[in-house]
């Protein structure tokens, strides 16, 4: 399928090349192929399904990166990782190359279904009530060149989310699919529809409180089949799934998902427990060995090495295996975009992938790569494998740690600029020490409202805005993807870049100053509410 | 004699589509003719319908429903959906809605923005009569059904998903 897609396209370029395929013809080709025309040069996004990478991938990437581009690629929020500067001719041989390891780019674009996201932690973590991976596979297969939605009024983004704490940040996706238990201890699903961020940020709404899991295409087929007939069509920003179940109500369009659904439930679309079985037999757990908790060699070198140490609190997490920890690689290095990753980096990885984690890495959503699978008595060797390609630094989860959108420096979207906004803010807080007194936060950056930076759902949201050509900076506070999932409200009137550093740093000492106990930013928020912030930002120099 | 492609071959084309403001008074000025005419005059002119000495089927819009439409369908030698803008996707689903849910057995034909690239996904959607754009190389299109060698979904080509032909 792979194949006969690669000759498609190769052909598709070959008309528009030779003029025989209008620009608006093509668009909509190129775009399902992840292809985009951006301000510099076009953007190639490589889908990464759930955010797994193999290192013979990770090389293939490097190798792309190293030829044609300009030696990096940049790591999505949808767990995907993009090109900046290919040109369009050569966009079909790296779609050969990349098809040469599994690969493509299909759906990573598009008024179509996109790159199913899910817990970068899928499988490993501690808190799950099963793996989501087959589920995603599932889902993948469904939604790949599904002849039905390939012109949807708008893209349509799916995350799945298995485990106790949602990392996936479920509740603002087009549909958000949670594994559940019900009263009789069965498994299934709980499917939102409706959620997004945006220019119309909205929390998902629930369409199904309970499916059994033989129903979950069925389930998914219905919402995707009301959307494509009903969801609007005459105005661009009001063509989601979110303005649909708005306009008409969330009653009205569960009925109309359920009439639709009843005619179907029981289709050829029934998964069969042979189908679910094959795709857990994907998704099998390495060769873990049997080892213990806390090894001496790694609480010694916790003790003697503090830089390792800070490293270890932040970085790395429990597994659910004993003698096994998670490792997340933070790709957010003062100076450098967010997200972004070299060709030497993306070698390196793969060896050390190879040597620590069964050659196995996964993108997460935060623009970060995780090695799930590390033996905690080598998390000391792979510390110092991190340190030679700048990879090892402990900002996991710390307010330097910002999901940031590649701004107006690359994106012809964009209003403003997003990563200067990030490294000046990176400089500004630059004390290690003072990072981990404020503690748990995460602050998104948005170069415009199409929200690619996720700015709603930050503690701290920016969001880049255009007055009269001029490139100003809106915050927000109280944003979460969590479980208690919300969206920020504007503190008020925007600010200069170069006022941001300092409106944050105010931002943070109001916080420090009103925290009680271990209370995180977003707590202190919820509980002392936005007037205090306010006034601190806003107050009059005397 | 504008070309068709119909069940995989190009063929002419015996039909002649009534725009959305055409009135009745066509039926009497040309008659003995194959006409699709729009929903909306097919609700309004039964009348003058009935009368005429020609042919007569139907062609939906893409904002119209297959389910307003009453088993009086299953009458018609054919009916066009129609694509305004190859983007608009609507008539995919009631393409297939007209096959699976309604069982509609006559020629299911797209009209209007109907170009190569998108052929394949039609087709597994239940169309299987194409009025392709005039300015689309027909030998081409006759290529398109080709572009995959097979796929994921249950589809109305392919009822049964590849998870259960594995």
């Amino acid at each position: 399928m792979l194949a006969d897609r690669v000759r498609q396209y190769q052909n598709q370029t070959e008309r528009f090349l030779a003029g025989k395929l209008s620009e608006s013809e093509f668009l909509p080709l190129r775009l399902q192929n992840g292809l985009y025309v951006q301000r510099l040069a076009p953007m190639l996004r490589v889908a990464v399904p759930y955010g797994m990478l193999s290192s013979a991938q990770l090389r293939k990437l490097a190798f792309i990166a190293s030829h044609f581009d300009k030696g990096y690629g940049h790591l999505t929020t949808r767990q995907n990782i993009q090109f900046n500067w290919p040109s369009l001719s050569e966009v079909p041989d790296i779609l050969k190359h990349l098809a040469e390891v599994e690969m493509h780019a299909i759906q990573t674009s598009g008024n179509c279904i996109r790159n199913t996201t899910t817990d970068q932690f899928a499988g490993v973590a501690v808190d799950e009530l099963e793996d989501t991976r087959p589920y995603c596979e599932i889902i993948r297969q469904w939604s790949t060149f599904h002849p039905e939605f390939a012109y949807l009024p708008r893209k349509f983004k799916i995350a799945v989310c298995g485990t106790k704490v949602d990392q996936a940040a479920t509740q603002v996706h087009d549909i958000g699919i949670y594994l559940t238990q019900n009263s009789e201890g069965l498994i299934g699903f709980r499917i939102l529809a409706g959620g997004g961020l945006g220019r119309t940020p909205v929390i998902g709404k629930e369409i199904f409180p309970f499916v059994e899991k033989q129903y979950l295409l069925s389930a998914l087929e219905s919402i995707l089949r009301v959307y494509n007939r009903e969801g609007r069509r005459d105005n661009k920003y009001k063509a989601r799934i979110k303005i649909l179940v708005k306009e008409i109500g969330v009653e009205e369009f569960q009925n109309k998902v359920m009439q639709e659904w009843e005619l179907i439930k029981n289709s050829a679309l029934l998964l069969t427990d042979d189908e679910i079985t094959r795709c857990k037999s994907c998704f099998t757990d390495p060769n873990y060995e049997s080892l213990a908790d806390t090894p001496a060699s790694l609480s010694d070198r916790l003790q003697n090495n503090i830089l390792f140490s800070s490293w270890h609190t932040q970085n790395v997490k429990p597994h659910k295996i004993s003698g096994y920890a998670i490792v997340t690689i933070c790709f957010k290095e003062t100076g450098v975009a967010p997200g972004d990753v070299t060709d030497r980096q993306l070698n390196h990885l793969a060896q050390l992938a190879d040597e620590y984690s069964f050659g196995e890495v996964r993108v997460s959503h935060q623009q970060n790569i995780v090695f799930a699978d590390v033996r905690q008595d080598k998390l000391y060797d792979l510390w110092l494998g991190l340190q030679s390609e700048s990879m090892s630094s402990p900002n996991l989860g710390l307010l330097t740690d910002m999901i940031c959108c590649p701004g107006g420096d690359f994106c012809a979207l964009a209003n403003a600029k997003s990563i200067p906004i990030a490294e000046s803010i990176q400089r500004e807080f630059n004390d290690f020490d003072n990072l981990i007194d404020i503690g748990e936060i995460n602050l998104n950056i948005s170069g415009c409202m199409n929200a690619c930076g996720h700015h709603h759902v930050g503690n701290i949201g920016i969001l880049g805005v255009d007055k009269k050509g001029e490139e100003f900076y809106q915050v927000s506070l109280g944003g979460s993807s969590k479980n208690q999932a919300s969206l920020g409200k504007i503190i008020g009137p925007s600010f200069a870049q170069e006022e941001i550093p300092g409106v944050i740093q105010k931002i943070i000492s109001i916080y420090k100053s009103q925290r009680k106990d271990n209370e995180k930013f977003i707590d202190t928020y919820n509980r002392i509410g936005m007037d205090p912030f306010k006034e601190q930002v806003y107050a009059k120099a005397d | 004699m504008p070309k068709l492609i119909k069940d995989g071959e190009a063929v002419s084309d015996y039909w002649t589509v009534l725009k959305e403001a055409t009135g009745p008074e066509v039926l009497k000025a040309v008659p003995g003719k194959n006409f699709l005419v729009p929903l909306s005059f097919w609700k309004n002119y039964q009348e003058e319908l009935n009368d005429y000495n020609g042919n007569i089927a139907i062609w939906l819009d893409s904002h119209d429903r297959v389910s307003d439409l009453d088993d009086s369908i299953h009458d018609f030698p054919l009916i066009a959906l129609n694509f305004p803008a190859f983007s608009d996707g609507r008539s995919y689903s009631n393409a297939r809605e007209l096959r699976t849910t309604r069982n509609y057995q006559g020629e299911i034909r797209a009209i209007g923005d109907v170009l190569r690239d998108q052929l394949y996904y039609m087709q597994q959607c239940g169309f299987n009569a194409f009025a392709v754009r005039y300015d689309q190389d027909i030998d081409d299109c006759l290529t398109a059904f080709g572009d995959f060698t097979t796929g994921y979904q249950a589809t109305v080509a392919e009822p049964t998903p590849l998870f259960r032909r594995r």
